[in-house]
């Protein structure tokens, strides 16, 4: 992280940390959101929602205390915290679908500049399914989007319209990449903050999508 | 009336039959009917649609039914861990309905609760919403979904009286509750059936009505994302 321009994985996670506020219900998803758990701010307490039917995530168990019966949403073991609750499936979307959970910080391999978000399916490749994103992106207060800015072949992920099937219409709230934060308002994508390193510039070539 | 059966393979006597939809809980491996799914295989029923969150892996849980193709459609959200699901729909074997998971979980709520239909916006703008009815409610799009009522549900449960009352245990319990609510029949396969009156009436997760038959066994129980953090030097 020293030399390259911008944010890695785990700079992407702590600067998508500084977006939870004390108090709050908040659901991450598989990948580089899951690393957000890492960076989260002393004194803000947060909840950690699993769609599989958990309030109250805590940490990896200690080797030898795996426990088959209590996984996360990416199936990995986990454990429980003081405050910890379980729950069904349906009760667990219920909360989501309800409005209950403040955020969702979730990974994306498109955005538009209108808040369109593509996450679940490249046609032609294998497709293994939307899990519970699309409840979640329908669902939650605020849809925070962590991502790479380019693919490997350099090409923009924050475009004008997304090109790959949907996850849902209009339904990012900020996008946080390696380059930077954008926020999705009316007429394209406003420019919140660069990372160290990189300049307004740069990160204008590296976006397809409208910049307000 | 006697609930409980002597084996998993007694407890699903004269409920099978070929093309049939059976709606099935757990999560990944969390939860899963493991005794049940290998009564299913031995009964050698086929043509089935499985309403499940996964499918499984290869050779463990919903993946044994696929290798002996026994399955004909599965409805889920993910099943990104199988191979041999992959390659038997990807020749055209199988066929797959994906759902998104809340309105899978919901659609199993409904047919149990008697609601045949509900709305949702999961899915609006997206291709799980061709083809549905949309209607707008105070100014926001929804798509019509329809509530699962299935011929058999089998889930496992940590405990079980003999009335059928259930007790889950941790993110076990997953869709194993409306996966059982959902069904016409359902056979609960528990750890363990402690005495009447040994399980706290306030404490229930899922009462007896919803469970007609129950078998207790020994579950291998196996964990598919081992994962593990280090001990901090003391």
């Amino acid at each position: 992280m020293s030399e390259a321009k911008g944010w890695d994985r785990n700079g992407i996670a702590a600067r998508a940390a500084q977006e939870l506020q004390d108090g709050w219900y908040v659901n991450l998803g598989i990948g580089i959101p899951t690393l957000v758990a890492n960076y989260i701010p002393q004194g803000v307490n947060v909840t950690l929602q699993s769609e599989n039917g958990m309030l109250g995530m805590g940490p990896f168990p200690y080797e030898g205390e795996e426990d088959p019966d209590l996984i996360n949403a990416g199936k990995q073991t986990i454990t429980e915290l003081p405050q910890t609750a379980y729950f069904d499936s349906a009760t667990s979307f219920a909360m989501i679908r309800g409005g209950k959970i403040a955020m969702a910080i979730l990974g994306a391999m498109e955005v538009a500049e209108n808040g369109d978000l593509a996450n679940w399916m490249i046609p032609g490749k294998l497709v293994k399914g939307m899990g519970g994103a699309m409840d979640l992106v329908a669902g939650v207060g605020r849809v925070v989007v962590v991502m790479d800015h380019t693919s490997k072949h350099g090409e923009s992920k924050v475009l004008k319209q997304c090109t790959l099937p949907l996850t849902g219409k209009a339904v990012v709230n900020r996008i946080i990449t390696n380059l930077g934060v954008l926020d999705v308002v009316p007429g394209g994508l406003k420019l919140v903050e660069l990372a160290p390193g990189v300049t307004e510039a740069e990160l204008r070539a590296a976006t397809e999508a409208t910049l307000v | 009336m006697n609930k409980v059966y002597p084996s998993a393979g007694a407890a699903l006597e004269g409920l099978l039959g070929d093309g049939m939809l059976i709606a099935a809980g757990g999560f990944g491996l969390c939860g899963i009917p493991e005794l049940l799914i290998a009564a299913i295989r031995d009964s050698g029923v086929k043509e089935l649609t499985v309403a499940s969150n996964n499918a499984g892996v290869d050779g463990f849980g919903l993946g044994v039914l696929l290798e002996t193709r026994q399955i004909r459609k599965m409805i889920s959200s993910y099943v990104g861990e199988n191979a041999e699901f992959m390659r038997q729909y990807l020749s055209g074997e199988l066929e797959l309905e994906f759902n998104p998971q809340g309105t899978l979980a919901e659609r199993m709520r409904a047919g149990g609760a008697g609601i045949p239909g509900f709305y949702t916006a999961t899915g609006v703008g997206t291709v799980i919403a061709e083809g549905k009815e949309h209607h707008d409610f105070d100014g926001r799009t929804y798509i019509l979904e329809r509530g699962i009522v299935a011929d058999l549900s089998i889930v496992k449960a940590w405990k079980a009286d003999p009335s059928g009352n259930l007790v889950f245990r941790k993110t076990a319990r997953n869709f194993n509750v409306p996966a059982a609510t959902c069904g016409r029949t359902c056979v609960v396969e528990v750890e363990e059936i402690v005495p009447l009156g040994s399980l706290d009436p306030d404490a229930i997760h899922l009462p007896g009505i919803y469970v007609h038959r129950i078998v207790a066994g020994k579950h291998e129980k196996r964990i598919e994302q081992r994962t593990v953090r280090k001990r901090e030097a003391v």
